[in-house]
């Protein structure tokens, strides 16, 4: 049967960024349909009805929602390609507890950087920060947090990195000053084909970043 | 063959660091007990939370961790796919990828909206609390369309999502009790007769907390939220 791959993208969104590196990683075909997300699409409400939410991972018509779900999925499918999750049931859970994180921590926290200003800013720069550095603790030593390859934290991960320019100015910090580890392990992913094609540039981000708070009275 | 028998027992060390009322901590208790999983149950007093725990899991210092083999694991979700990853008996996962992507979105959408608009409905007050039911409405409303066809979340069996929603089986009538407010009514058929069928099982059966000690401990929750003016 041939095999067709359908994502519902929306170019600066970290999570639909994921699969975009996964689906590269493993060299999968797919058609990236990019949504207007103030004027949702048909297949998009019909494809995620309860979140109505992109990314959407569309295989053979059958869609999958959420990033991480979509990612293992990937991985489960095409799983004879550059595999994103360990054998080991324990490293799988390592890293399933580190993706998680950077959903709970990285994303939100970044968030309330460039929409928050004053104390409630401070608090979550210091929060993103030290977030970070215990990212930079499980890197370690490793070029990866996969090991020698890419792995499910760093493509969880490096969508963030398309951020950081914007959580830079809107928070008036240098991220590489206090995680220069992290930023080394950045513009070490970049070098790889399927990183560099799916993140977005940074300026271009915040432009967009900027057009948000225009839109929502944020100053 | 004494000697390797003996090695073999000794090398399976599992410990579950919990608290008596926790539903997370249940959750993986759930799963040990499905797949007939020896283990020490550690019970923390979460206002003096013990060494083992900080070591074990220094990122959220939360229960439940599961320490298998001295090695730690936290987050209830990630504890129990690591679960149905080792012991391979009476799986929660299926095989096939669609399957399980199914599984796990729905144990989130329980963790990420469901419960939380719940919470919600039981710790807010005035504006905030309408919203929150309105949002548990919602979202039971969507649980009850998934349970349609079906016994279970996973099928005829349980799965990750069942074991994710169990704590509906014995918690909500509870926040039902201490509320005087009942929010999973005859509205959701399906899903009180799903509540039933978890309830009946063995792993739910011998294994909730005691309902009256509950009740006093939302209570005091419940006041603590809504104190008296």
């Amino acid at each position: 049967m041939a095999e067709e791959v359908v994502l519902l993208d929306f170019w600066p969104s970290p999570f639909a960024i994921r699969v975009r590196i996964a689906l590269a990683e493993k060299g999968i075909q797919c058609e990236y349909k990019e949504e207007d997300l103030r004027n949702k699409s048909d297949l998009l409400l019909k494809m995620n009805p309860i979140h109505k939410k992109i990314p959407v991972l569309i295989h053979n018509g059958k869609p999958v929602c959420e990033s991480l779900i979509q990612v293992q999925y990937i991985d489960e499918v095409w799983h004879d390609k550059s595999p994103l999750l360990p054998s080991d049931p324990y490293q799988r859970a390592i890293a399933r507890f580190w993706a998680h994180f950077v959903d709970k921590k990285i994303y939100e926290i970044g968030t309330k950087i460039w929409t928050t200003k004053g104390e409630e800013q401070a608090a979550a720069k210091k929060e993103f920060i030290e977030s970070l550095k215990l990212l930079e603790g499980e890197l370690g030593d490793k070029p990866y947090f996969g090991g020698d390859n890419l792995g499910y934290v760093d493509v969880a991960l490096l969508p963030f990195y398309s951020w950081f320019y914007a959580y830079e100015k809107c928070g008036n910090f240098t991220i590489e000053e206090e995680c220069p580890k992290l930023i080394a392990w950045a513009k070490r992913c970049l070098q790889k084909e399927s990183v560099a094609k799916s993140l977005p540039d940074q300026k271009k981000v915040y432009g967009f970043v900027l057009q948000l708070k225009k839109a929502f009275g944020i100053e | 063959m004494k000697v390797e028998c003996a090695k073999t027992m000794a090398a399976e060390e599992v410990k579950l660091l919990k608290t008596w009322s926790s539903l997370f901590g249940l959750r993986v208790v759930w799963a040990l007990k499905l797949k007939g999983i020896q283990y020490d149950a550690i019970d923390e007093d979460l206002s003096n939370k013990s060494a083992l725990l900080l070591q074990h899991n220094p990122v959220y210092k939360k229960i439940p961790v599961l320490v298998h083999n001295g090695k730690p694991i936290s987050e209830s979700l990630v504890i129990l796919e690591y679960i149905d990853e080792t012991w391979k008996q009476n799986p929660i996962l299926p095989e096939d990828p669609l399957e399980k992507a199914r599984e796990r979105f729905w144990a989130k959408f329980n963790d990420e909206k469901l419960l939380p608009s719940i919470w919600g409905a039981f710790t807010k007050e005035g504006k905030e609390r309408e919203e929150a039911i309105a949002a548990a409405v919602e979202n039971l409303k969507l649980v009850e369309e998934e349970l349609k066809g079906k016994k279970f979340f996973g099928g005829e069996k349980i799965g990750l999502a069942d074991v994710a929603f169990g704590w509906l089986a014995y918690l909500i009538c509870v926040f039902d009790e201490v509320t005087g407010f009942k929010i999973v009514n005859e509205r959701y058929p399906l899903l009180l007769a799903w509540m039933q069928e978890f309830s009946q099982l063995p792993i739910a059966k011998d294994n909730c907390p005691p309902h009256d000690k509950l009740v006093i401990k939302f209570q005091a929750l419940y006041e603590k939220h809504h104190p008296a003016k």
